[in-house]
Formats: structure tokens, sequence, C-alpha cells
């Protein structure tokens, strides 16, 4: 192993160990949902979910971690994973930039983290969306290791679960991003082939190219409550109907109604949940 | 009455000219006028700016997939539906032969004139297109009939029932579905591949795109509108978005580019079809001569191919 190598296993080892350079929390925080103030270590305990109203607050990977798996049984894979710029992007921003704010934010090269755990004992592959990395987009590295997840499952005779949380697909890489909806599709179908479950976990938001890939063909899909799930925003949708949309659509609980998914979990119940259907549908 | 873009106004002037050089019967005229025409074409389509390949893509003229069908297929029959909601006339299917082929056909069908547009909702397909469309790729499975689909929208509808019945697993379902499906199939980009209500009927053994056709995962509007905040920056985000067929075969992401007519499908609506057609039987040609696990494995290599990323 050379020093390079060296370098970045270390690099890589400290980015899934400790809490990230995520935001430190201030002492209060407000809910968005009900507005109730609170203090962060009672918001912390409840899993960031709103005590007063239920509101499931967005959270990061490693929060969302340490609520799905068991305690220290994740290791991470293919976190070298890197963008390229392959369109050399530039908007208002370079897509270098923002990724350079990305890794900033989230020490991660990317809006996914994924890897094996144990969920409730059961051993998983597990890919994670973080929302605060370029909100939580679908490109090159987040197909290509979702694609590797499965490979991972099969190899290994594993279930999988992925928790979406985005706004779709990452514009700056364009075709490349719109692409990886069939890539990830393509892999889920050589999952299913090989008898292998996949729950879905839809959490806020879960829009455009993710929804209308695998986050919407999971064997089981779950949401949290309260979640925001469809394929066009709010945006385009008014501008095309010309009106307002009703209360509550494009919410879990809608999306429950209308039977497009199996069941909303809160988050307190999650890991069992999970647990509990991996069980039923592997040999474990 | 044809329709003439701003950059077309040129060659929109010489062909007014020679049909009043033929009304006049002065054949020299006409024939000096030919070769200037010729010179205009070559000179103004061969220098495109993606924008002016945006407007081509999306030229009301230029064919649509039932000018295709119509050109293309004998002995045709439509079938419709989804057996579940509703017959979606934005999505068309059929069985017919083309040069003596069994074939199904999945078209995205923008239509003409109001009253057309607004039956084929512009173009723009809910959940029960995408359903019936893979409801008819099953089909073609089954009876081992090859399969051609021609990709021609805005985008899949974004609107409050198309959210209600799930147009996500639409789109999704029809990604999964289509990557395994057990026949020979050839997607065609007619005109405009916007995003995932285009990649929809997008997975197959042959991705092509006509010359002035464009693929892209947002419209440049859209694009313009939230990455700039300013819908007038249309033309940067066109060409930073790298959507003609030039840029996607380039960048691998596409199997061939169709030459159509040098002037323009929308000026040539024959030359163009008779090129999907070479192009379907060249392509059928070959996805024959190879065996299913063949071309279901390069077909699956293909598709989880697709990436830019270093390690
Ligand atoms: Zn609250």
């Amino acid at each position: 192993m050379g020093l390079m190598d060296l370098f970045s296993r270390s690099k890589s080892e400290s980015n899934s160990a400790q809490p990230k350079l995520t935001e430190a929390p201030t002492h209060w925080i407000k809910c968005k949902s009900c507005q109730a103030l609170m203090y962060y270590k009672e918001v912390e305990a409840q899993e960031h979910v709103c005590p007063k109203c239920g509101y499931h607050m967005r959270i990061g990977v490693d929060q969302r971690l340490a609520i799905i798996t068991d305690q220290g049984s994740f290791v991470e894979f293919d976190a070298s994973l890197a963008p390229t710029d392959p369109l050399t992007f530039v908007d208002k921003k370079s897509y270098k930039k923002r990724i350079e704010e990305g890794i900033a934010k989230t020490a991660r090269h990317s809006s996914v983290v994924s890897g094996e755990a144990l969920i409730d004992g059961v051993p998983t592959q597990v890919v994670i969306f973080d929302f605060a990395f370029m909100g939580g987009s679908l490109g090159s590295v987040e197909g290509e290791k979702i694609v590797r997840a499965i490979n991972r499952a099969i190899a290994k005779r594993q279930g999988l679960v992925i928790v979406s949380a985005s706004g779709g697909a990452r514009m700056q890489e364009s075709t490349f991003s719109l692409f990886q909806m069939s890539k990830t599709s393509a892999a889920l179908a050589k999952l299913g082939e090989a008898k292998l479950p996949y729950i879905s976990v839809l959490t806020d938001p879960t829009m455009g190219g993710v929804s209308a890939s695998f986050a919407m063909l999971g064997d089981i899909i779950i949401a949290e409550p309260g979640a925001l799930i469809g394929f066009a925003g709010e945006r385009v949708i008014k501008q095309t109907i010309g009106s307002d949309l009703p209360e509550g659509f494009q919410r879990a609980e809608f999306l429950l109604e209308k039977g497009s998914i199996d069941m909303v979990v809160t988050r307190g119940q999650m890991r069992k949940t999970l647990g509990d259907l991996l069980r039923m549908m592997t040999a474990h | 009455m044809a329709t003439y873009l701003d950059f077309e106004q040129k060659i929109r002037q010489i062909q007014e000219d020679i049909v009043s050089a033929e009304i006049r019967r002065d054949i020299p005229a006409v024939e000096i006028l030919k070769k200037e025409l010729d010179k205009e074409v070559k000179k103004t389509y061969s220098n495109l700016t993606p924008y002016q390949q945006l407007q081509l893509a999306r030229h009301q003229d230029r064919p649509y997939a039932m000018d295709y069908i119509n050109a293309l297929l004998e002995n045709k029959y439509e079938l419709h539906g989804d057996r579940h909601y509703q017959d979606d006339h934005a999505i068309v299917c059929y069985m017919g032969y083309i040069r003596g082929e069994k074939v199904v056909v999945i078209g995205e069908q923008k239509g003409r004139g109001t009253k057309n547009k607004l039956k084929r909702n512009f173009g723009m397909p809910h959940p029960e297109g995408y359903r019936k469309a893979l409801r008819v790729a099953k089909l073609a499975e089954k009876f081992n009939l090859p399969l051609l689909m021609l990709i021609d929208t805005p985008g899949a509808y974004p609107g409050l029932g198309a959210e209600e019945r799930n147009q996500s697993e639409a789109i999704a379902f029809n990604l999964l579905e289509l990557s395994k499906l057990n026949t020979p199939t050839i997607s065609v980009v007619i005109g405009e591949g916007g995003s995932g209500g285009a990649l929809a009927i997008g997975v197959a053994d042959r991705l092509a795109m006509m010359r002035y056709s464009v693929f892209s995962v947002i419209s440049p509007e859209g694009c313009a509108a939230i990455l700039w905040n300013d819908p007038t920056k249309v033309e940067i985000a066109t060409k930073a978005l790298k959507i003609t067929s030039e840029d996607l075969s380039s960048l691998g992401l596409i199997d061939a580019i169709i030459d159509e007519p040098l002037i323009g499908a929308h000026r040539d609506k024959e030359g163009a079809a008779k090129a999907i057609g070479d192009y379907f039987i060249t392509s059928l040609k070959a996805l024959r001569g190879m065996s299913d696990r063949e071309r279901l494995d390069a077909r699956y290599a293909k598709l989880v191919g697709h990436g830019a990323f270093t390690e």
C-alpha cells in the first residue's frame, strides 16, 4: 500500500467514523410544522421528530444510520467514488464549485452513502441519501454506488434498503444523470431475478428522477410521515394547471390513500419494521 | 402553410423564387436558383447552434410519430388502452409490417392544430400512457416481435391526475421492465426527448437520435429558470446541457445518429421516414444475429455502464 492509499484510506475512515461538519445545532430548534420552540437535546432524543406535532425533520446520513442500523454495525463501501465534471458545466456557479461546497458541507463526495449494516440483526446492503449534498441529487456517483450495492446484495444473498431524500436528477450532469434512472432500474431487475428483497424508504423529499426510478421500485415501499413524494414539483404543476394544489397533495399519507405506497412508518418504528420485513423475505 | 424559423428565412425566399420561376417557365433561372438553394441549405444546416437544433426538434412541421407510422407501417392495426384506466392519446401503439418485417411500434404523439394538440395533450403522456406502452411491449415480447419506439415529448405530464395515478411508478416500472424485455428493441428520438418521460420508452438495445433531435434531463427553459434563476438564459442552458445528437453521440450516451435529410425532416418527410426505416432494418438484422442471452447481456452492460466518475 502506497502513501497515497494510506492517505485516502485514513481520510475515508475518518469520514465514516465521526460526526460530520454538519452545522452544529443551535440550542433552540423551531419546528417547521407547528412552530414550537424546543431545546435541541430534546429534539435529538426524539430522533428529530417534533414532540409536539410529530413532524419528521430532515436529517443527515449519520443520524439516519443511527436510527435504522444496529449500533456500530455499518461498514461503508465505495467512499472513494467521486464525481467528475463530464460537461464542464457552469451555470451561476461551476459544477466543480458546487461539488466543493457539497464536500465542505458533508465531508463526502456524493449525496449517497452506501455500505453493509445490521438492521435489527439482519445483514443488509444499505444506501442512504444526504439531502445536504446538492439536494440529494442523482448523479453518476450516486447511480454507481447503488448498482454496486445491488451487486453486493446479490453476491452475499442479502436484502437492500435505500433511503431516498432527493430533489431528483442532477442537472449539472445532464443526460449522464438521466441515464442513472435506467441504470439503477436495470440493476434492480437483476436483484428481483435473484429473488432478494428491496425495501425503498421515502423521506422528505423524494422527487423527480429519483422518484421515477429506484425509489418507486421497492418490493415494499415505506414512507416517513409527511414526506413530500412525487414526480413533478409544485412549481411546475401549478404552472401547468394554473391553480394551487390541494392540501396534503404529494404527501406520504396522500400516496398511501392513492395506493402508491405500502405503509407510512414513524422514525421510532423504522428499524423494527425493516428488520421484520427483511426477515420475512430472506433466509434469516 | 409551412412554418419557417428565423434562420430559415433565406431558404424560404429562394424556395419562393423557385416557385415563381417555375410558373414563368424560366428553366435556366430554376436551375440557378436550385443550386443556390443547395448552397444555402448546406451553409445554414452545417452550422446550427444547439438552440437552433432545439427549435428544429420542436418544429411544428417536423414529422411526428404518426407521420412515420403512416409512412412506414403496412397492414397496421392500432392497439388502445392500458386495460385499467383509459386510453392515453399522447402515446400510440401499432402492430404492422415495415418492409415485410412484423413489428410493434410505440410512439409519443404530439398533435397538429389546436384540437389535435389537446387530444394528444401536447405529447405529454399520463401514467396510463406508459402503462399502455408496457402492455404492448410485453405483447411484442410474448410473440417475439421486434419493438420500435419513437420518442417525441416535452416530458411526462405534470398534473394532479398524473401524480395521483403515480407517474413516477409508471416511468420507473417501464425502465425496469424494458431493461429485460426479451425481444429486439430499438428506440429513436425523432424530435424532443424530454427527460424521464422520454426515457420511459428509451431503454432499448439500440438508442438512436435523428440528426436534429434533442435529448435532455430537463427542458432548457426549466433549467434556465432553476439554475440561472433567469428564464431568458435558455440559449446558454441549451448549450450547457449538451442535448444535441452530436453531443450525446460524442459522450457515448447514444448508439447512433440517424442522418435525416440535410434540409431537415420537416422539409423532407419521405427522406426522414426512409432513414428511420433503413436504421430499423439494419439494426434488427444485427440484433437478430445475437442470441437472446447475448442481446440481453449487451443491453444490460450498456445500461449499467453509463456514468462519469473517478475512484
Ligand atoms: Zn411540530
